[in-house]
C-alpha cells in the first residue's frame, strides 16, 4: 500500500493556526507578565493570518483532501471567516477584563486558538471521524477555559458539570457514529449519504444511530432537554470565557449540524425533521420562559441562547435551501448580538466587581449613554423589534417554516418571542429608568474596544436596514 | 427642470426645519428670514415653471424622483407631474403664502410662539406643494394628510384656549371622516387599476367605464361612480362641503394669517384641485358629477345664508369661503373644471386679501373681533379700508374685478349644463349672488362706516397698521382686481389646460361659453346689464338700507322671524346632531369597550392572566434546574429515551 501525500493546500489555514498555537505556547513561557501583550498580539495576528489565507484560497468549488476526511467549500470558508472575526473581537473585549483579574495569561490565548482550530476542523469535516476530532478539540479547550480562574469555586463547579455532561454527550455521539458505521461500513460522509439513500429508514440501526447523533449535537447546541449545562456554565465561567463560548462555537455547531444531518443523513430527513421539531419547540418555549425569572444577566442570556438555538433549528428543520440560508443567517446574527451583549457586560465589570446582575445595569444611561444606547439596540434586536437585524433573522426563519406548512410552529415561535421581549425590555428599562444602586463612576474604555463595540452595536442597526447585504453573502456561501 | 421642481418643494421644507428645530438659536428674525427666503425661492421658481409650461407651452413633465419601495409590482414613489394646472396652483400657493409670511411678522409680533408659527406655515407650504405636484395617489395622500396635520396644529396654535383645542380636534375628526372616504377611494383605485400612478390610472380609465362591482351582494354599482364618490368624500372633508363643513367656521380660532392662507386661499381648495386633477375619472361617471353638483350648490347657497347673521368679522368671511367653495364645486359638477380652477385662483387672492384686511382691523382694534363694536373705521385706516373695499367688490362679482369673471363663468357654465340637478344648481348659485352681495356689504358697512361703536380707549389708539401688514394687502389687491381680466381668455378658452383636464364632448359647456365670448372687456360690459349684476346691486342696496339707513330694522326682523333666526344661528343644527349622535354615541361605545373589553377581558383575563400563567410555568422550570449534576444527566437520558421510543414504537 503506497502512501500518497495528501494535498495540503486546502488545509493551510488550519496548519497556520496549529503552528501558531504551538508557537504561542512556547513563546509565552519565556515572557514576563508585563510582556504578555505580545501573546495577545500573536494570537490576534494568527487570526488575521488565517483570515487572509482563507480569503486567498476561498473555495470556488468543493475540494476534498486528507483522504476524504476534510472538505473545503464556500460554506466552510465563510463560516471560518466569521469564526476568526468573532474570536478576534472576543480577544479584544476580554483583554482589559483579564488584566484587571490577573487572568491575563498565555493559557487563555493558547486554549482559545486550539478551540478555533477545533471549530475549523468541525466546519470542514467530511467524515464522522474528523467531526469527532474537531468537536473534542474544541470541547477540551472549553472545559479548561471555564476553569482558568481556578480559585473560583463557581468556575470549578461549572467546569466539572460541563466536563461530565460533555463526556456523556460525546459518548452518545460516538455510539451513534459507531452505529452509522455499522450500518453503512464507512465514516466518510459521502459514502454514508449514498448508503443511507439506498437503505432508507427501514434500517432500525440507522435510525438508532441518528437519534444518538442528534442527542450529541443537541448537547453541543444547547437544545432542550440537553441544555442544562448551559446556564450553569455561562454563569460560572469568567465573563471573558462566557463571551468565547457564547459566540464562535455556535457557528461551528451550525456547520456540524449541516454536515451530519443535511450532507450525511439527508435521506433520513423525515426522521430528524420530527426530532428537530420537538427539540426546537421545547427550546423556544423553555428558553424564553426560564429567562423571565432570572436576575443574573449571564444566566438570562444563557436561557435566551437556548431560545435562539430553537429558532436556528427551525431554519434547519424546514429542509429547504431557503431554510438553511435562514438558519445560517440567524446563527451569524445571533453571534453578532451575543458578542455585543456579553461585550457590554464585560465592559461594565471592573477590578473586584462583576457586572452580573440585571440590577447592575440600573442607571447605565447616566454613566455611559453611548453604551446604554448600544445595549438597547442589541437587546431590541434580540427581542426581534422591527428594523433591527434580529427581526429580519427571525422573519426569514419563520418564512422558511411557513413555506413548508408548519404554521403552528411559526405561531409558537412568534408567541414565545413576545413573551421573551419582556426580559430584554427589562434590561432597557433598568438602564434608562432606574436609579443606580451605588453611584458608579463613568465607564472608561480603551480606544480600540470602544470602536469595536460601537461598530458591533451599529452593525445591528445597519444590517437591520440592509439585511440583504448579509443575506446575499450567506446565499453565495450555501450555493456551491 | 427637475431640479427646479425639487427646489420648489425643498426650499420651504428647509426653512421649516431650520425654524422648527433651531428656532431658539436663530431667534425671531432668523426664523422669519429663513422661512420667507424659502418661500420666496419657491415662488420665484414657480414663476419659472409657469413661464416654461404656460407661456412656452412645454410638454407636461411626469417623472419619478425617488422610489420608496416596490410591493408586488406596485411602485410607491415620490414623483412630480407638472403641467399648466400644477403651474397655476403652485404659483398661487407660493404667492399667497409669501404674502402671508410677510404679513405674519406684523400680526404675530408679540406672540411667544413666533418661531413655531413660521415653522408651521413653511411646513404647510411644503405639504401643499407636494400635494399639487404629485404624480401618484400615495404622494397625494401624503400631502393631503400633511396639510391636514399642519392645519390641526395651527387651529390649536393657541393651545391654552379651550375653544382652540376644541376647534382643532373638531377639524381633525371631521377631516378623518372625509379621509376615510378618500382612502377607500384610493384603495378602490388600487384594486381596480393595480397601480397608483396617475398616468397608468388615467390611461386605463376609459376601459373601466362600464365595469361594475358589488359592495352589497346582489346590487351592481358602477365602479367609476364608487371610486369618484369616495374620492369626492375626501374632497368634501378638506374643502368643507355640506355636511362635512362644520369644522371650517370653528377653524377661525387659529391666528388670522392662517385663516387667510390655509382656511381660505389654499388648503381648502385642495379638494377642488384634486377633483380637477381626477377629471379623466369623474368624466366617466355622470352620477358622481350630479352628486358633486348638488352638494356644491347646497353649500353655495345655504352657507351664504349663515354669513348674514354672524357678528364675528372672521366668521362672516369664513362662511363666505364655504359658499365660494360651493361655487367651485358646482363648476366641477358641470364639468367646467378649468372654471373651477379659475375661480379657485381669483378667490385665493381676494379671500386672502379680505382675511388679511380683517386681521389688520383686528390688530387695530386690539384683538376685538365683534363687528358690533366697530364702525367708521375708514378714516382711521385708509389703506386697509380701500383694499378691503376692493376685495369686497371682487368677491361680490362687480364687473371688471377678478371675482366677476370667474363667478359669471360659473353661472354661465351651469346655465348651459344638462347634468341632472343643473336646474336646481342654477337657481342656487343665482340666488347665492344676491346673498353674497348682501353679507359682504353688510360686513363692509358695519365695520368701516356708520356709527363708531368701539369704546373710548380703543378709539384713541386707532391707527393704520404697520407696513409689513399693509404692503401684503396692497400686493394682494392688485391681482384681486386685474387677474380675472388678464387670464380668463387663456385659462378658459385657450388650450392651457388641454393636457391636464379631460372633458367629454357631451359635457363640454365651455364650448357654448366660447361662442359668446368676445374678449374680457366686452364680457365685463355685457355683465353690467346681466341678471347677476342686478342681484349684486340689490344686495348692495338692501344692506345699505338695513344697516346704514335703518339700523333698527335688522333687530325687528330678527324678532319676527325668531324661529328661522334660531335655526340659522345654530347653523342648521349640524353641530348639535353630530355632538349628540356621533360624539356621545362613540364616547359611550368607547366607555363600554374600555370597561368591559379592555379592563375586563384584555387586562384582567388576557394580559394579567397570561402573565400569571407564564410566571407560574417559569417558576416551575426554574425548580427543574436544581444545580445537581445527576439531575442534568438524568434529564439528558430521559430525553434520549423519549426520542428513541418515539422512533421505535412508530
Amino acid at each position: 500500500m503506497n502512501f500518497v501525500a495528501p494535498d495540503f493546500m486546502p488545509v493551510l489555514p488550519e496548519l497556520l493556526v496549529l503552528t501558531m498555537a504551538c508557537l504561542v505556547l512556547v513563546i509565552d513561557v519565556f515572557l514576563e507578565q508585563r510582556q504578555r501583550h505580545i501573546t495577545y498580539g500573536l494570537a490576534q495576528l494568527t487570526l488575521v493570518g488565517a483570515a487572509l489565507l482563507t480569503l486567498v484560497t476561498y473555495a470556488q468549488a468543493p475540494v476534498t483532501t486528507m483522504f476524504g476526511h476534510y472538505i473545503k467549500d464556500a460554506m466552510g470558508d465563510l463560516l471560518k471567516l466569521f469564526i476568526y472575526l468573532a474570536t478576534a473581537v472576543v480577544f479584544l473585549y476580554s483583554r482589559d477584563y483579564l488584566k484587571q483579574r490577573d487572568l491575563f495569561k498565555g493559557e487563555y490565548y493558547v486554549l482559545g486558538l486550539f478551540g478555533v482550530l477545533g471549530m475549523m476542523i468541525m466546519v470542514s469535516a467530511h467524515s464522522l471521524l474528523s467531526v469527532y476530532l474537531g468537536l473534542e478539540l474544541l470541547s477540551l479547550s472549553l472545559y479548561a477555559l471555564v476553569v482558568t480562574d481556578r480559585d473560583s469555586p463557581v468556575a470549578s463547579e461549572a467546569a466539572m458539570k460541563y466536563f461530565v455532561l460533555g463526556s456523556l454527550a460525546s459518548g452518545m455521539l460516538l455510539y451513534g457514529i459507531s452505529m452509522i458505521y455499522g450500518a453503512t461500513g464507512s465514516v466518510d460522509l459521502q459514502v454514508v449519504a449514498d448508503a443511507v439513500a439506498v437503505q432508507g429508514k427501514d434500517n432500525l440501526v440507522l435510525v438508532f444511530g441518528l437519534v444518538f447523533l442528534v442527542v450529541g449535537l443537541s448537547f453541543k447546541l444547547g437544545a432542550v432537554p440537553f441544555h442544562m449545562w448551559l446556564p450553569d456554565v455561562y454563569q460560572g465561567a469568567p465573563t471573558s470565557v462566557t463571551l468565547y463560548i457564547g459566540s464562535a462555537p455556535k457557528l461551528a455547531a451550525f456547520a456540524l449540524v449541516m454536515r451530519i444531518l443535511v450532507e450525511g443523513l439527508g435521506a433520513l430527513q423525515d426522521d430528524w425533521h420530527q426530532m428537530l421539531i420537538i427539540l426546537s419547540a421545547l427550546s423556544i418555549a423553555l428558553g424564553n420562559l426560564a429567562a423571565l425569572m432570572q436576575s443574573n444577566i449571564k444566566r438570562m442570556l444563557a436561557y435566551s441562547t437556548i431560545s435562539h438555538v430553537g429558532f436556528l433549528l427551525l431554519g434547519i428543520l424546514s429542509g429547504t435551501p431557503e431554510g438553511y440560508a435562514a438558519a445560517m443567517f440567524y446563527t451569524i446574527v445571533y453571534v453578532l448580538m451575543a458578542v455585543g451583549a456579553f461585550g457590554v457586560i464585560i465592559m461594565l465589570s471592573r477590578a473586584g466587581f462583576e457586572a452580573e446582575n440585571i440590577d447592575d445595569f440600573k442607571g447605565l444611561n447616566d454613566r455611559s449613554p453611548w453604551l446604554a444606547f448600544l445595549m438597547m439596540m442589541i437587546m431590541m434586536s434580540m427581542a426581534g423589534v422591527p428594523f433591527l437585524v434580529g427581526f429580519y433573522a427571525k422573519w426569514v426563519v419563520l418564512q422558511a417554516i411557513i413555506n413548508v406548512g408548519l404554521v403552528w410552529l411559526a405561531l409558537l415561535g412568534v408567541l414565545f418571542s413576545v413573551i421573551g421581549a419582556f426580559y430584554y425590555l427589562r434590561v432597557i428599562k433598568c438602564m434608562y429608568f432606574d436609579k443606580p444602586e451605588q453611584s458608579g463612576e463613568p465607564i472608561t474604555l480603551s480606544m480600540d474596544t470602544e470602536i469595536a463595540i460601537s461598530a458591533n452595536g451599529l452593525l445591528v442597526v445597519v444590517l437591520g436596514l440592509y439585511p440583504t447585504a448579509l443575506m446575499d453573502v450567506v446565499r453565495s456561501g450555501l450555493l456551491n | 427642470m427637475q431640479n427646479v421642481y425639487l427646489g420648489i418643494v425643498l426650499a420651504p421644507l428647509f426653512g421649516a426645519i431650520i425654524a422648527g428645530l433651531f428656532g431658539r438659536k436663530i431667534g425671531r428674525a432668523g426664523a422669519h428670514w429663513v422661512t420667507i427666503m424659502g418661500v420666496a425661492i419657491a415662488f420665484l421658481l414657480s414663476l419659472v415653471v409657469l413661464r416654461h409650461h404656460v407661456m412656452q407651452g412645454a410638454e407636461p413633465y411626469n417623472g419619478t424622483v425617488y422610489t420608496w419601495m416596490v410591493i408586488e409590482g406596485i411602485r410607491l414613489e415620490v414623483g412630480f407631474l407638472v403641467d399648466s394646472l400644477t403651474a397655476v396652483m403652485i404659483t398661487t400657493v407660493t404667492f399667497v403664502s409669501l404674502m402671508v409670511h410677510i404679513y405674519t411678522i406684523g400680526y404675530m409680533h408679540d406672540d411667544d410662539g413666533y418661531q413655531r408659527f413660521f415653522c408651521y406655515i413653511a411646513l404647510f407650504t411644503f405639504a401643499m406643494l407636494m400635494l399639487v405636484m404629485s404624480n401618484n395617489f400615495l404622494q397625494l395622500f401624503f400631502g393631503w394628510e400633511g396639510v391636514g396635520l399642519v392645519s390641526y396644529l395651527l387651529i390649536g396654535f393657541w393651545f391654552k384656549r379651550e375653544s382652540a383645542i376644541f376647534a382643532s380636534l373638531k377639524a381633525f375628526l371631521v377631516n378623518r371622516v372625509g379621509d376615510f372616504g378618500f382612502l377607500l377611494g384610493i384603495a378602490a383605485v388600487l384594486m381596480a387599476f393595480n397601480s397608483i400612478d396617475y398616468a397608468d390610472v388615467f390611461a386605463a380609465a376609459p376601459l373601466m367605464a362600464d365595469m361594475t362591482i358589488q359592495i352589497i351582494p346582489g346590487v351592481d354599482w358602477s365602479l367609476m361612480t364608487v371610486i369618484c364618490i369616495l374620492l369626492f368624500i375626501g374632497a368634501m372633508g378638506k374643502s368643507a362641503q355640506v355636511p362635512l363643513h362644520v369644522w371650517l367656521p370653528d377653524s377661525m380660532e387659529g391666528p388670522t394669517p392662517i385663516s387667510a392662507l390655509i382656511h381660505a386661499a389654499t388648503m381648502v381648495t385642495a379638494g377642488i384641485f384634486m377633483v380637477a386633477r381626477m377629471s379623466p375619472l369623474f368624466e366617466l361617471s355622470p352620477t358622481a358629477l350630479s352628486f358633486v353638483l348638488v352638494i356644491g350648490s347646497i353649500t353655495a347657497l345655504f352657507m351664504g345664508f349663515l354669513g348674514i347673521i354672524q357678528n364675528d368679522i372672521k366668521r362672516v368671511i369664513a362662511y363666505s369661503t364655504l359658499s365660494q367653495l360651493g361655487y367651485m364645486t358646482v363648476a366641477l359638477g358641470v364639468s367646467a373644471y378649468s372654471v373651477a380652477i379659475f375661480h379657485l385662483m381669483t378667490h385665493a387672492f381676494f379671500k386672502a386679501l379680505l382675511f388679511l384686511g380683517a386681521g389688520s382691523v383686528i390688530i387695530a382694534m386690539h384683538h376685538e373681533q365683534d363687528i358690533r363694536k366697530m364702525g367708521g373705521l375708514w378714516k382711521y385706516m385708509p389703506i386697509t379700508w380701500f383694499t378691503f373695499l376692493l376685495g369686497t367688490l371682487a368677491l361680490v362679482g362687480t364687473p371688471g374685478f377678478a371675482g366677476f369673471y370667474s363667478k359669471d363663468s360659473i353661472l354661465e357654465a351651469v346655465h348651459f349644463s344638462h347634468v341632472p340637478g343643473a336646474g336646481f344648481a342654477y337657481l342656487a348659485v343665482m340666488l347665492g349672488v344676491f346673498v353674497t352681495s348682501f353679507y359682504s356689504f353688510r360686513l363692509y358697512f358695519i365695520v368701516f362706516h356708520g356709527k363708531e361703536r368701539m369704546d373710548h380707549h380703543t378709539q384713541e389708539h386707532l391707527h393704520e397698521t404697520p407696513a409689513v401688514v399693509t404692503v401684503p394687502l396692497m400686493l394682494l389687491a392688485i391681482p384681486s382686481v386685474v387677474i380675472g381680466a388678464l387670464t380668463i381668455e387663456p385659462m378658459l378658452f385657450g388650450d392651457m389646460f388641454a393636457r391636464s383636464i379631460f372633458v367629454l364632448p357631451e359635457y363640454n359647456v365651455l364650448e357654448h361659453l366660447k361662442e359668446h365670448f368676445h374678449g374680457a372687456i366686452s364680457f365685463a360690459l355685457h355683465g353690467l346689464t346681466g341678471l347677476p349684476f342686478i342681484l349684486v346691486l340689490a344686495g348692495l342696496g338692501s344692506s345699505y338700507y338695513l344697516y346704514m339707513v335703518r339700523p333698527d330694522l335688522p333687530g325687528q326682523i330678527q324678532q319676527r322671524l325668531s324661529v328661522l333666526y334660531d335655526i340659522m344661528n345654530r347653523k342648521y343644527l349640524f353641530d348639535e346632531f353630530y355632538q349628540s349622535f356621533f360624539m356621545r354615541g362613540s364616547r359611550s361605545l368607547g366607555t363600554a369597550l374600555w370597561k368591559y373589553a379592555d379592563a375586563g377581558v384584555i387586562d384582567g383575563l388576557l394580559v394579567n392572566g397570561t402573565a400569571r400563567l407564564v410566571g407560574w410555568v417559569a417558576s416551575v422550570t426554574r425548580c427543574l434546574q436544581t444545580g445537581y449534576l445527576y439531575t442534568y444527566a438524568f434529564a439528558m437520558i430521559i430525553g434520549l429515551l423519549i426520542l428513541l421510543t418515539w422512533f421505535v414504537t412508530r
